[in-house]
């Protein structure tokens, strides 16, 4: 087995099509994608026990008395902590494990995350058979948090090996699977729950046996579609830019215990930080801010969202889940059309892009929402989510630019860690300051004006450090000797004589 | 440090593009699903 998930045994021979490759990459990121959307088993596992409505635990239960109490319902917020394990695991897996997989191959990393990942689902759907909340955020949150990291920087360096004439459409076309993973996954979910509900069961138990097992199949049959290409391969006909022709476009190679001590590197994680965090703070409050801000306008009558009846509510309440569904559609069309635009434009350029547009865009917002315009409101979201989609996809091609391609998959799990931070300080500021203007008397519609501001200037704060990136300095750059001796040890010498 | 010839001997075989073309279809299909279901959802934004 071992032989089998070897890199020496994925080296392509003649006559393999490049094209393969990315499918592969699509079928192990549309299935960790999901993570986006478990939030759909929030409501029918607060209820698991109760079936039809949740069975509260005693106020006077105590905190670990509720983690392994069986008597009593989970809440939603308790249940929430797997989507925040979710990131924070996978920012730390891609970042600890990033040095192992460009050692052991591309194959052997999807195989490890496809068991982490099913075998997450087969541990939480075990916690919701013995109803321990412990067990779904160890499972799901934990372990199926280090399959998403090994699972999403596994393509990464592979592809853009595969695609040095399109770096930013090759992994933007992976990664636009993970923004697109939780569109299959959520109906999905929602199919399997309504097929396996009984009058004694939500039906979630089984659900995540058999996402498990899907998803578990679907990434082996990615992990198995690898394969990597002979050192110096280039595609036929292409011929690398000369070296003085684009300073922004290294030909040498920085190792991953250098490349995190460069300015370059951590000027990038800014970049990436700022750039999430704007973009996360929005999708958290995409849906309520539309229908706080418009209100009865959505529907076509007067009035603020507070003054409407219960049944006008649900209809608000529909406009804004399919403002949030078209915001999602957004989010994967940036992934591959700014990835495959920074090949012609450059990778810097698409970021002054990213932010300068950005700033623009959410200035432009408060004003779109006094003027009471929707399609403007509206259009200036889904801009505003294509680059945030954008942000991640053409992230893992300035880093080949930066640091070449020998350890771009490890350098790319480091910076992963800006987004488990976007992670915490988007949502935090958004709902923070929304908070605060609301205790300050401020009208609930008028309340995100002020957050909008201040995600503008974290754009500030990235258009300054996606300015100051410069080439790395000549001292970190890996001698012959030391890229001969990483070269032996990443097993690129057997596959060169094989 | 380049190989000689690797990339002149390197051109994809015809019957690969049928395979590419599988490839895609196995991974595309479930993703067009999930667009048309979000679509869905999307669409009371214009009614």
């Amino acid at each position: 087995m071992a032989g089998l998930l070897a890199k020496e045994r994925i080296i392509a021979g003649p006559g393999f099509n490049r094209w393969l490759v990315p499918p592969a990459a699509l079928a192990i990121h549309l299935s960790i994608g999901m993570a986006y959307g478990f939030s759909v088993f929030w409501l029918p596992l607060s209820r698991a026990i109760g079936i039809t409505q949740p069975v509260a635990c005693p106020a006077d239960m105590g905190f670990f008395a509720r983690i392994f109490a069986t008597t009593c319902d989970w809440k939603i917020s308790t249940l929430g902590w797997m989507y925040t394990l979710f990131f924070v695991f996978l920012g730390s897996s891609a970042a600890v494990f990033g040095r192992w997989l460009e050692r052991e191959g591309p194959r052997k990393a999807g195989v490890v995350a496809a068991f982490c990942w099913g075998g997450g689902f087969l541990m939480s759907a075990l916690g919701v058979h013995l109803h321990q909340i412990w067990m779904l955020w160890l499972g799901s949150g934990v372990i199926g948090g280090c399959g998403l990291g090994l699972g999403y920087i596994s393509p990464v360096s592979t592809l853009i090996k595969w695609f040095p004439d399109r770096r930013g459409m090759a992994t933007g076309m992976a990664i636009m699977g993970f923004g697109g993973g939780a569109m299959i996954g959520s109906p999905l979910a929602n199919l399997l729950m309504n097929h396996f509900k009984t009058p004694t069961s939500v039906g979630v138990l089984e659900t995540f046996v058999a996402m498990g097992a899907i998803y578990f199949v679907a990434m082996l049959c990615g992990a198995f579609g690898y394969r990597l290409p002979p050192p110096d391969w280039r595609p036929a006909g292409w011929t690398p830019p000369a070296a003085q022709a684009n300073a922004m476009i290294t030909h040498r190679q920085v190792h991953v215990s250098q490349a995190w001590r460069t300015p370059q590197f951590w000027l990038l994680w800014t970049v990436l930080c700022m750039n999430v965090s704007a973009g996360i703070g929005v999708i958290g409050m995409a849906s309520p801010m539309l229908q706080e801000v418009f209100g009865g306008k959505l529907i076509g009558i007067a009035g603020a969202l507070k003054d409407l009846a219960e049944d006008q509510r649900v209809q608000v309440a529909t406009i804004g889940a399919g403002f949030a569904a078209l915001l999602s559609l957004f989010n994967i069309a940036g992934r591959i059309f700014w990835a495959s635009l920074s090949d012609y434009l450059g990778r810097k350029r698409t970021y002054f892009v990213f932010f300068l547009l950005g700033m623009v865009l959410y200035s432009l917002a408060p004003f779109a929402g006094k003027i009471g315009s929707v399609p403007l409101f509206v259009a200036i979201f889904c801009v505003i989510l294509t680059m945030y989609g954008g942000g991640f996809a053409t992230v893992p091609a300035y880093l080949a630019d930066m640091f070449g391609t020998l350890h771009v998959g490890a350098i790319h799990g480091r910076l992963l860690t800006a987004w488990s931070m976007a992670g915490i300080l988007g949502p935090v500021l958004v709902n923070y300051i929304r908070e605060f203007q609301i205790a300050r008397g401020v009208p609930n519609a008028q309340a995100y004006n002020t957050t909008m501001y201040i995600l503008a200037a974290l754009l500030v704060i990235g258009f300054f450090s996606n300015l100051a990136v410069k080439p790395v300095a000549e001292r970190y750059y890996m001698t012959d000797a030391e890229l001969a001796a990483e070269r032996q040890l990443a097993h690129e010498v057997a596959a060169r004589k094989g | 440090m380049t190989t000689p010839g690797i990339n002149d001997a390197w051109r994809p075989s015809p019957a690969s593009w049928a395979l590419v073309a599988v490839a895609w279809i196995l991974v595309g299909i479930p993703l067009a699903w999930g667009i048309y279901k979000t679509l869905q959802t999307a669409v009371a934004l214009f009614r």
